[in-house]
């Protein structure tokens, strides 16, 4: 496919300028451009081709079964987009006064409100992503341990199935981190854990259910054993969708947490728009969040600086409109909607996994998600998790998150999300299977699938390698 | 040489031990793209990180086998990190000057493991 600058075409054009009934202005050469601007000038009819076949090569759940492990790729419903697109919402600006956009602000304290209703934790939205409400979060653990004059607290234990973000935002808030094995089910080696804490620890990172898909059932014990020796104890929210309004991170013990607005609450992510991961934390650390927060004073909405705030971490209030769009879903499904969103959630996934028995079998159910290793599959016919991902592509599904997490060799991992119908479950479990079957026929097929994409099998180990980060736009 | 059993080996080349990890662990990370070395002079420890590579599936921390001062690293695999993948045994990490062993086990030790 042509680059929008490989259509230009000298004299195309989508607008022509009105003509100019006001004398021309020299500007001072000092403010004048070097040299000449590339811009494609392309007609409108090709703009819109170009877009619109862009968006056909892609794929996003709008397109069809998107279960990408860990990714919550739930359907995002249109209400958000229309309620993120009214005008009291869009044609406001950052720096007006706080009594001009007051529904605005009451929107931030309500949605604040219902997140602490779903987690017991007390949160400011301006993180832009989870990640960066992990970063906060620990800005928050530091902080804390610094202001009881304890500065010996450096180190931060994380389980080897975390998701990477954890060991990554650890690393960028200046901390050491000290890596503990897992047990076989991905839970947390309690002996491992116990040795790893001591009088340096500033906390442990723990997502539950965890990276397999199962509910951390030692958790009391967990946060027994970090809390005794001092540090604490940090929820990583990707897995929230499997338990919210069921049961509250702050009841199994964790002190800080973030959400991802753009898994757990229907907001578009993957390239769909901005994320938003807002940082939560317990009353006895709420005075740490980043500001500002949103309050409620008499009748009125105020910005507000906690005292030992760890400052601003992003630009005003956060992605605002995302939370538009997370306040509608949570308004829409109500408190029962949420507690039912969530069970169907573990639901899917137990009935896909089940549908999946004959090819992979496991004992037990899962919350949200689960894993399936086909290392015996590649053992047997050298097809790979890879090769097995890829043949989906050619049946619109899109590939499970792969070879993550690392605990698990030739790792596929499901999360179907609460939105998908059975007839569709019943169509993926059908194709895996065919798939699986196929290996041991014409496993060749596959090394090379898929076949229908519009990008069939790109050399990843030569992107890696020799990555082509630059093109001349003039050249095309 | 010598193995460990998180899939690296150490081998003895006059004063000094070569380190680098296994075909087998080549093998399973797939191709490898990227290598993080330590520097000439930086202290490692038996059974902690000293490098990582990086494969297209996964970036996996590799534990040192010996207790030392590094005394020479291997820039070809940080220019060519496919070195690993065609011939682990002759694409040495570091060279160390060795300290104090960890825990190693040999050859046929390290072949019953992952059999």
């Amino acid at each position: 496919m042509l680059t929008i600058y490989q259509r230009s075409k000298i004299g195309a054009k989508s607008f022509e300028a009105p003509f100019i009934t006001v004398p021309k202005y020299a500007l001072d050469d000092k403010y004048l451009g070097k040299e000449e601007t590339i811009l494609p000038s392309v007609s409108e009819i090709d703009i819109v081709r170009h877009y619109t076949k862009l968006s056909q090569n892609a794929f996003g759940v709008d397109n069809g079964f998107y279960p990408l492990g860990s990714c919550t790729m739930k359907y995002n419903p249109k209400l958000n987009e229309i309620t993120a697109s009214l005008d009291g919402f869009t044609s406001v600006h950052p720096l007006q006064e706080e009594k001009s956009v007051q529904g605005c602000l009451c929107l931030m304290y309500e949605l604040s409100q219902q997140l602490k209703a779903i987690t017991g934790m007390n949160f400011s939205l301006q993180p832009a992503a989870g990640a960066h409400g992990e970063l906060a979060g620990l800005m928050i653990m530091k902080a804390y341990h610094e202001s009881r004059n304890d500065f010996k607290r450096t180190k931060i234990i994380i389980p080897n199935s975390a998701h990477g973000t954890n060991p990554a935002s650890a690393a960028l808030a200046g901390m050491e981190i000290i890596n503990i094995p897992s047990l076989d089910d991905g839970s947390v080696d309690i002996i491992a854990l116990k040795n790893a804490c001591g009088d340096d620890t500033a906390g442990f990172m723990l997502t539950n259910p965890n990276t397999l898909g199962l509910f951390e059932e030692k958790i009391m014990e967990i946060n027994k054993i970090v809390h005794k020796c001092g540090g604490l104890m940090y929820y990583d929210g990707a897995n929230l969708n499997a338990i919210m309004g069921i049961a509250r991170p702050l009841d199994m013990g964790f002190d800080i947490m973030h959400i991802n607005l753009h898994k757990t609450f229907s907001t578009p992510h993957g390239g769909g728009g901005p994320g938003s991961g807002p940082v939560g934390c317990a009353d006895f650390l709420q005075q740490f969040l980043p500001s500002p927060i949103v309050i409620k004073e008499n009748d009125n909405y105020i910005f507000h600086k906690p005292s030992k705030s760890i400052g601003k971490v992003k630009n005003f209030y956060g992605n605002f409109l995302v939370m538009v769009k997370a306040y509608t879903y949570i308004l829409t499904l109500g408190a029962e909607g949420i507690v039912g969103a969530a069970q169907k959630a573990v639901l899917n996934a137990n009935y896909l996994k089940e549908k999946l028995r004959e090819i992979y079998y496991t004992k037990g159910s899962c919350m949200h998600e689960f894993v399936l290793s086909m290392q015996k599959v590649k053992e047997d016919t050298k097809v790979t998790a890879l090769d097995i991902a890829k043949a989906m592509i050619d049946k619109n599904i899109h590939p499970p998150t792969m070879y993550f997490p690392a605990i698990v060799q030739e790792a596929l991992m499901f999360e179907p999300t609460e939105t998908e119908s059975k007839t569709t479950l019943d169509n993926a479990a059908k194709v895996i299977i065919d798939i699986v079957k196929k290996a041991y026929v014409s496993a060749d097929e596959l090394h090379s699938a898929p076949k229908k994409a519009y990008i069939t099998r790109p050399d990843e180990t030569l992107a890696a390698r020799n990555p082509k980060l630059r093109i001349d736009l003039a050249k095309g | 040489m010598k193995f460990t059993s998180t899939h690296e080996w150490v081998k003895k080349e006059g004063n000094l031990s070569a380190v680098g990890i296994t075909e087998y662990a080549a093998g399973e990370l797939g191709d490898i793209v990227f290598v993080q070395l330590p520097e000439v002079g930086d202290n490692v420890v038996a059974g902690e990180a000293f490098a990582e590579v990086e494969s297209v599936k996964a970036v996996e921390s590799v534990l040192s086998p010996v207790t030392g001062i590094v005394k020479a690293i291997n820039e070809e695999i940080i220019d060519s990190p496919e070195l690993i993948n065609e011939d682990a045994y002759s694409a040495w990490f570091v060279k160390v000057q060795v300290e104090q062993e960890g825990e190693l086990i040999s050859q046929q030790e390290y072949l019953d493991l992952i059999k």
